[in-house]
Formats: structure tokens, C-alpha cells, sequence
């Protein structure tokens, strides 16, 4: 981000909200008692805004869908499988991947709070953070993929993983048809954000053509 | 503590209202919330468990009120004040009034590629596994008044243990300050019809990560 534009430049003339000034006050506080570098801010912030994100999960699927050893291996330990590939971010300890097949889809949640693979995926979108998602995921799957326009077959079992400590799910989508001979880096461009939390699926490879 | 934030289950929330194209954050202060919770943790002011509390704490009106990142900013006045990093004169005035209690490190721009790494919360077992994957488990119908990650919707249900993760800083202490206390930490499964009645959709089934003191033998009969 711009230098500092959050702060004490930038914003002269323009009233400042309840919010920012309620932010900037508990930032000076940490600040002054050297607490918090206002640099590092600085850089978190700008990490997860042009960094970390969900084109590093993607390339995971991606991989996972060309290579069946990487993908057994993914299946199996998460954090050690990531670890092989060279990613802008390295995955933390304790992730789970699930692989979605025709007969099972899988879906994340976090009920409690709002748990979220940051390694892969980076921040999570409000919806996944808010109550709607988070108190019906659990119970009524099938609906909430109805209001993101996902219609399973009805014999498809859901499988809902709800994070209630410190592991963390990615959802490995199915891989789209149409799509043989295809390389990494177009099938990274079909795996969604919501494909991997589970909410959606990887898109039609028509719709990137 | 049955608090406003274990949402498992509830009617009455509506539709989920996914924003296209979402920015990361939709007003600067939400970053530096963020970066603040980030850094503060790093320092070792307090932990993720101290964090998820101090939300949970908030009045259940201001809970689902305030946005996400008003959550965030209200846990974090109060743990800066809980935690001995601060005092409320000195966030209603803007500025440290009074030197702060000493911390572990600081967070440099330098370190932060590094302290942006996710730690692990795997640690030595005090003692051998209770449970299998295969067994057949049931959540306790317990109700600790402080934190505790064990959802209402699982209290007292049936399921199957399919993964165990080692053993792992157990919340309900650490977010006490009582120490991190290892428990051992599973996977359970549970079929829909038995979280959600004979009703329910019977292709349905969901998981918790349960820390082994949430759980009991199934009764035989189960």
C-alpha cells in the first residue's frame, strides 16, 4: 500500500471515522510503548493484500491434479507436501487437504470463530466469516451451496469439516473435464477460492477460453 | 462459555451474502487491526486462544452488531488492557501515559516474512492416546464457563474418531492464562441424523477437531 495513507497523511480534509480514529489511537498507544513497529504493520498489511492468497492454494490444486504422487502425498500430510513446492508463502504446520470425487464433497467452516487456511488461501471473505455461513454450514449444507448456485446430486454425500482448533482444511476440488493435456498453469486459473473452501467448484474450463 | 459466537446450528441468520470481487480489506484501519493482532501476538502480549476469547466476551448485541474487524479492534482494547500492555486512559487519550509492561520481542519489517509463518501447537504427549481412529466416541454435555472449542451442536452426540493430530495446546487453558496444558487432538465424525435429528439429510456428516477431555467412550449400546 501507499506510504502511510491509513494514517497521518493522506486523509487531511476528509472527516475520519469513529473506526479509524478508534484504530489510530490504540496504534499510537502500542506504538509509543514499542510495542508494534508501524513498519511491520506496514509490511503485513501489504502482505496480505498483494502476496498471500488464494493463487497459492490454486497452485497446489493445481499440481495435485497433474501429479498423483504429489497428490497422495497431499492427501496424506498437507504441511509436508506444500512444503516440496516453492510458494510465495510457506504453509504452517497442521494443514489437511480433502479431495472431493463424485460421490463426496467436502466444505469448511468454522463455527466458533473464523479459522481460515491463511497459508493458502489468505484472508477470508466476509461471508465465511460471517453468521449466516457459519451457523448454517453445519446443518444445512446442501442450502448454502444453493445460495452460491451449486446444485450437487442429491446422492452426493456432504462432508462438512468444522475447525474447531488449529488444523486447517483446503478443499482439493474435482478436476473440471475438458481439460486432458491442459498444463499447471491454465488449470490454477479454473481453482476458485470458493472451490477450495468448498462452496463452489473449479470452473468450466469454456469459462476461461 | 455458551456464548453468541458458537453459531453451529442456528436458524434465523438468512442468506449468505457473497461480495464479487471482495478487496482484502474494505477501509485501511481493518489492516492495521489486523497487523496489530499479528504483531501483538508475536510479542507474546497474549495468544490466539486470549484472542478468540476476548471476542467471546463481548456483549451478544455488539457480537453480531459490529463488523468483523470491530470485533477485532474491541478484543484488542481489551486484552491490551487485560493482558498489563495498557490502560483505557491511554487508548481514550491516543497516547502511552505510562510505560508498558516489558514483552518478549518486537516485530520488525525485516522478521515479518518470517513471523507471518504459522506456528505449530503440536507438542510432546504427557502420556499415551485414549482413543483411536475407528472408535466410537461421545462429546461430553459439558458447559465450562470460559472458552472452550467444543460447539454446543456436538454436546452429547455420537461419533466416530477417524484422525488423531498428536497432542496440542488445549484452548480452554491457554486462553485462561493456565498454561497450554497438551491434549491430545482428534478428528470426529458425526452422520448429520445424529446432530440434526432422523429428519435431517441422511448424506450430510460433520467433523470436529476434538481436544481429547471433550470426549467420553460411547455407551456400548451406540
Amino acid at each position: 500500500m501507499a506510504e502511510h495513507d491509513h494514517d497521518h497523511s493522506g486523509e487531511h480534509g476528509s472527516e475520519l471515522s469513529a473506526m479509524q480514529l478508534r484504530v489510530r489511537a490504540l496504534e499510537t498507544v502500542l506504538t509509543e510503548k514499542g510495542y508494534v513497529d508501524p513498519a511491520a504493520l506496514d509490511a503485513i498489511v501489504e502482505a496480505y493484500e498483494t502476496k498471500v492468497g488464494p493463487h497459492i492454494g490454486a497452485r497446489v490444486v493445481a499440481r495435485a491434479w497433474v501429479d498423483p504422487d504429489f497428490k497422495r502425498a497431499l492427501l496424506d500430510d498437507a504441511s509436508k507436501a506444500t512444503g516440496t513446492l516453492t510458494l510465495a508463502n510457506p504453509a504452517g504446520d497442521h494443514l489437511v487437504a480433502v479431495a472431493n470425487t463424485p460421490t463426496l464433497h467436502n466444505m469448511v467452516v468454522c463455527t466458533l470463530c473464523s479459522c481460515y487456511p491463511w497459508d493458502m488461501l489468505g484472508l477470508p471473505p466476509v461471508w465465511y466469516k460471517s453468521a449466516p455461513y457459519r451457523s448454517r454450514a453445519v446443518k444445512d449444507p446442501r442450502g448454502v451451496l444453493a445460495d452460491f448456485g451449486v446444485a450437487l446430486p442429491p446422492s452426493t454425500a456432504i462432508r462438512v469439516w468444522d475447525s474447531t482448533a488449529e488444523t486447517r482444511f483446503i478443499v482439493v476440488p474435482m478436476r473440471p473435464p475438458g481439460t486432458e493435456g491442459w498444463n499447471e498453469e491454465r488449470l490454477a486459473a479454473l481453482v476458485t477460492r470458493d472451490s477450495m473452501i468448498g462452496t463452489g467448484l473449479a470452473k468450466n474450463p469454456a469459462a476461461v477460453a | 462459555m455458551d456464548g453468541i459466537h458458537d453459531l453451529g446450528g442456528m436458524d434465523g441468520f438468512g442468506r449468505i451474502d457473497a461480495e464479487p470481487d471482495e478487496p482484502v480489506f474494505h477501509a485501511a484501519w481493518e489492516g492495521r487491526v489486523m497487523a496489530m493482532q499479528r504483531a501483538m501476538m508475536y510479542a507474546g502480549a497474549w495468544n490466539i486462544d486470549m484472542l478468540r476469547y476476548a471476542q467471546e466476551r463481548l456483549p451478544p448485541r455488539v457480537y453480531l452488531g459490529v463488523s468483523y474487524y470491530e470485533r477485532w479492534t474491541l478484543a484488542t482494547e481489551s486484552s491490551v488492557v487485560e493482558r498489563g500492555c495498557g490502560d483505557s486512559d491511554e487508548l481514550a487519550a491516543g497516547h502511552a501515559l505510562r510505560p508498558g509492561r516489558p514483552l518478549a520481542r518486537t516485530l520488525t519489517a525485516a522478521a515479518v516474512a518470517e513471523g507471518l509463518i504459522r506456528g505449530g501447537f503440536e507438542r510432546a504427549a504427557p502420556g499415551p492416546a485414549r482413543f483411536a481412529p475407528g472408535d466410537r466416541v461421545r462429546a461430553k454435555n459439558i458447559h465450562p464457563p470460559t472458552h472452550t472449542r467444543l460447539p454446543r451442536y456436538a454436546r452429547g452426540h455420537v461419533g466416530t474418531v477417524e484422525r488423531l493430530h498428536g497432542c496440542h495446546v488445549f484452548p480452554d487453558t491457554a486462553a485462561i492464562d493456565r498454561g497450554e496444558d497438551p491434549q491430545w487432538l482428534y478428528t470426529v465424525r458425526f452422520d448429520g441424523p445424529e446432530l440434526w435429528g432422523p429428519d435431517s439429510d441422511p448424506t450430510v456428516s460433520v467433523s470436529i477437531e476434538a481436544f481429547e477431555p471433550y470426549l467420553e467412550p460411547a455407551p456400548d449400546h451406540s
